[in-house]
Parts: C-alpha cells; structure tokens; sequence
C-alpha cells in the first residue's frame, strides 16, 4: 500500500451492535448485580422517609399518629416489606464484599475474609440490638 | 466531574454504604413493620420527642440521613450509565444525583435543628 492515505473531517463510525436496554435480564449474575446496584434506591427512600417521620414527630403528637395510622395500610405495608427486602440484601452483600474492598493486614500477614465479614456482621448485630434496645426501653 | 473530587464521592459512597449497611435494617423493621403493624409496643410521641431533642440523636439521624443519601447517589448514577445507556447525558445525571443528595441533606440538617 504505497498510496498516501487521505484523511476526512470526520471520525469514521465503527459498527458496534445495539445492546438492549435489558442486557441485565440474560444472565442470572447479571440481574443480581442490577438488583443489587438498585439496592441504592431504597437506601435514599429510606432516608427520606426517616425524614419524614421526624418531621411528623416534631409536628406534634397528632401529625406522628397519622403517620403512624397511614404506615399501616396495605400499600405501605408492601412498600415496607420490599424495602426491607432490599435493604437486608444490600447489608449481606456489602458485608460479604467488604473483605475485597479492603485488605486488612496484622503483622504482615492477611487477615481472613472470613474474620472480615464476620466482624461485619457481628457489628451489625450489635448495632441492630442496641437500636432496638433504646427505642423498645423508651 | 472534575478528577480531585472523585476519590471523596467515593468515600461518601463507601461511607454511607456502610451506614445503611449497619443501621437500615432495623430501622426498617421497627418503624416500617413492627410498630405501625403492632407486632411490638411503638415508643410514645412524648418519649421519642425527647429522645430526638438529644444532640446526640440529631448528630446520629443527620450521619444517619446524609451519608446514605451520596451513597445512593455514587451508585445510582453508575447504573444509570450501565443499566440505562445514558452514558452520553454524563453530566446531567451526575448533577441530578449529586444535587439531590446536597438537597435532602440541606433539608434534613434544617429540619434536626428546628427540632424543638
């Protein structure tokens, strides 16, 4: 090929092929790792609803009952019940990629995934009952 | 995004991950089933008032808020990119995200501190 090449203005497009919208519903690890990145959205609805609720609290005594009253309808019951779903799958996750994350060492040698993601977890614990020790004492 | 900040929205992602991670659950459980259902004794409004005029607790709720808002705001702007193909509207979505996080957090320290 000794003819010199030419150049034009633009960029020559590549073929590629149009990957569709669902990729993630081909593959059993694929829809995993979607569900789990949405995990990320029930976080943020969670926050905002405990927003929410202490708006409601510190409205007064009337505005938390009604609160309460409404969390006991059918439609926020599902709603609750999904969330916790998600929020529990998005703790065992994290605590189980924690180990990856961070590779922790004690006197030169690595410590264990195992002990990493069992401290996590006995963490978890913890802080789960001394919540539930502080507003169940109240 | 510029680069310089990069490595703090993933600590804030890192960050409130972990905080979610530990506290939601509960939180969830108790506020969100066992005590509108009735299956445990809801606190009183009076005794959980008090509980939330406490520094302490306003300090714990505002980590408890922010941190996990920029989680899912890290995240989600990332699956929007793979999940959605919206790499070409990088910059909106990483605004959307990242403001609305700065939003709530705004809202939920104004909110903490009125508590009266």
């Amino acid at each position: 090929m000794s003819a010199p090449s030419s150049y034009t203005l633009h960029h020559p497009k590549w073929f590629r092929h149009r990957v569709s919208v669902f990729w993630w519903l081909q593959k059993r690890s694929y829809t995993v790792f979607v569900l789990r990145e949405l995990t990320s959205v029930f976080v943020a609805l969670f926050a905002a609803f405990t927003l929410w609720q202490i708006r409601s609290a510190a409205a007064g005594e009337e505005a938390y009952a009604g609160l309460m009253a409404r969390l006991g309808t059918p439609a926020f019951v599902v709603l609750n019940v999904v969330a916790l779903a998600f929020l529990l799958f998005h703790s065992i996750t994290w605590f189980n990629l924690a180990p990856k994350a961070m590779a922790v060492r004690l006197g030169g040698k690595r410590v264990p995934d195992l002990v990493i993601a069992g401290s996590n977890y006995v963490a978890w614990l913890v802080l789960s009952a001394a919540v539930a020790f502080i507003l169940l004492a109240l | 995004m510029a680069r310089p900040v990069t490595p703090l929205l993933w600590l804030l992602f890192s960050a409130g991950g972990t905080v979610a991670a530990l506290l939601f659950p509960i939180h969830a459980f108790l506020f969100g089933l066992a005590f509108p259902l009735g299956w445990l004794e809801p606190p009183a409004h009076d005794a959980l008032l008090g509980l939330l005029r406490q520094p302490l607790t306003r300090l714990y709720l505002l980590v408890f808020i922010c941190l996990p808002l920029f989680h899912w705001a890290h995240r989600f702007r990332y699956t929007l990119y793979d999940g959605l193909q919206l790499k070409h509207l990088f910059g909106l979505v990483a605004a959307l995200c990242y403001g609305t996080a700065l939003v709530l957090s705004a809202v939920a320290a104004y909110v903490l501190w009125g508590v009266s």
